[in-house]
């Protein structure tokens, strides 16, 4: 091992220290057979979970609620996206590029549950809150990769459509977007993915959804109903992971 | 001439239909922008917003946020710890590089078997669950602040690394530790002659590329209660002082680049 490779280990090793004197964590404490015991019979108070048939449609409207914010979130992003990739590629001068790419990285560099938390004092609970959330989070995300798809697509089609006498719109709409479309497409689809799974777990900032659910049946002690919630999670982003895959490979061939 | 675009109608007639499909969606989510403009909302909204300047900057707040973000980063680096402490031996025992009953019949092979299927069911488990509810569940048990963010981020993160890790073992040059084990050597001993050197600046990166994924996370944990800046959002958030709330969120994206500066070095250092 090289000198350096000595001083970053020592640095972590006592980076990682200081992490538990300052938070004073007492391992000891938090191993001990009382807390150990405390926190069996918490887990154990989850089971068997709550598989009542009113519950169960109570989630079932909880996971529809879901996808719901997940994919009026992910239209909303990709229609906002696109209108700010336009400047942000650069169409309309150095200036528009510049202000729509800064709009673009505060978009995006706000996390989707700051998004929710602040989205909940504008709209109040409930989903839509989580859809706008998600909506300006992915807006920043997609936005960024369509205006790079509109800077790498070649210029000669809109170009050729130009100088035969077409309006520029019309160049844009039927010598550009058809090379992009299935790339855009393609993001839009990902983010809808990505949004899926982010969308279960809004909820707990009080933005719809499964995590709404799981958050209040925690409050209020009804560990059995949050087992359940959690497992339908489980499920959903399994059959989302499935369906992606399964799409993928088909589409692929 | 009037020239028509042939493909026009399908393409409208699909965008409709996808529109349509909406419909349902847009009813579930309760999509109403009108709720924005109440004059409610738009009063309390716009109050909030306006406040957001100037920033907080009294000495006193500052000292806050200087603890609560140096608490956040304290429970990344504690978190990722115990991520470790979990990963390492359910990464070894779940990677197939290093099984000597792979090679042929020898013993262990029952014990490699029964062993291997839990410690993979245990990280898929781990991992399956999001941070942030794994966060929820630990604010219950050990209650609110920066301990349940640490067991948060050690249990998530070390189902994803374990598997990362197991991963990273199957996926460089096993040869060297192949040979070691053909030619009889244990498994420790082929570990650490054989992988150890192939593999160490690819665990080293991906476990800096997770630290600083868990600074984030655990900014985001503090939502729930668990300790750190994003309890500090929280509260201020809820007292309505926008001030205070964009101070935070400044101090955020600069931890965020630090982090990301902090990786970035460490990175090269050890590549």
């Amino acid at each position: 091992m090289r000198r350096a490779h000595w001083v970053v280990l020592m640095v972590l090793v006592g980076a990682i220290w200081a992490s538990f004197v300052f938070l004073s964590l007492d391992l000891g404490q938090l191993a001990s057979l009382e807390a150990l015991g405390q926190m069996g019979r918490y887990i154990a108070s989850f089971f068997p979970p709550d598989l009542s048939p009113s519950y169960l449609a109570r989630i079932g409207v909880g996971t529809l609620e879901t996808l719901a914010i997940s994919a009026t979130g992910t239209v909303l992003a990709a229609v906002l996206g696109l209108l700010l990739a336009l400047p942000a590629a650069g169409r309309f001068g150095p200036f528009p590029r510049a202000a729509a790419r800064l709009i673009l990285n505060f978009l995006r560099s706000i996390p989707e549950l700051v998004w929710a938390a602040l989205m909940v004092m504008a709209a109040g609970l409930g989903p839509f809150a989580g859809t706008l959330a998600l909506a300006w989070h992915t807006a920043g995300v997609i936005g960024r990769l369509f205006a790079e798809t509109l800077e790498n697509a070649p210029e000669e089609p809109a170009q050729a459509l130009r100088l035969t006498g077409s309006r520029a719109a019309l160049a844009f709409l039927y010598g550009t977007m058809p090379n992009v479309v299935p790339q855009f497409v393609a993001y839009a689809l990902y983010r809808w993915e990505i949004n899926i799974r982010m969308a279960a777990i809004l909820g707990v900032v009080g933005a719809g959804g499964l995590g709404q659910i799981l958050y209040v049946s925690l409050s209020l002690f009804q560990q059995p109903q949050a087992l359940t919630v959690i497992i339908a999670m489980l499920v959903l982003v399994a059959l989302v992971d499935g369906a992606s895959a399964w799409l993928r490979q088909h589409l692929a061939n | 001439m009037r020239l028509r675009d042939p493909a026009a109608l399908p393409r409208a007639g699909l965008t409709l239909l996808i529109l349509l499909l909406l419909v349902p969606g847009f009813h579930l989510a309760e999509f109403n922008p009108g709720v924005l403009f109440e004059a409610r909302s738009r009063e309390t909204m716009g109050k909030f917003i306006a406040s957001f300047f100037p920033l907080a900057t009294s000495p006193e707040f500052m000292r806050l946020i200087m603890r609560s973000t140096l608490e956040t980063l304290a429970i990344a680096t504690a978190g990722m710890a115990f991520a470790m402490v979990l990963a390492c031996p359910l990464g070894l025992i779940v990677a197939r590089s290093l099984s000597i009953s792979r090679i042929g019949p020898g013993p262990g092979y029952l014990a490699g078997r029964i062993l291997r299927l839990p410690a993979r069911f245990a990280l898929m488990f781990f991992r399956s669950i999001p941070e942030i509810v794994w966060a929820l569940l630990f604010v219950r048990a050990v209650g609110l602040g920066p301990a349940a963010g640490v067991l948060a981020i050690g249990v998530a993160y070390g189902g994803m690394l374990g598997k990362v890790y197991a991963e990273i073992l199957e996926s460089n040059d096993t040869r060297p530790t192949t040979a070691l084990l053909e030619t009889g050597s244990g498994r420790i001993e082929a570990f650490f002659y054989g992988t150890w050197p192939v593999v160490l600046p690819e665990l080293v990166s991906y476990s800096v590329y997770r630290w600083e994924c868990a600074v984030r996370a655990s900014v985001i944990m503090g939502f729930v209660g668990a300790g750190g800046l994003g309890q500090q959002m929280e509260l201020s958030m809820r007292m309505l002082s926008g001030g205070e709330v964009s101070t935070i969120l400044i101090v955020f994206l600069l931890l965020v680049m630090l982090a990301d500066g902090i990786s970035a070095l460490l990175r090269k250092v050890t590549a």
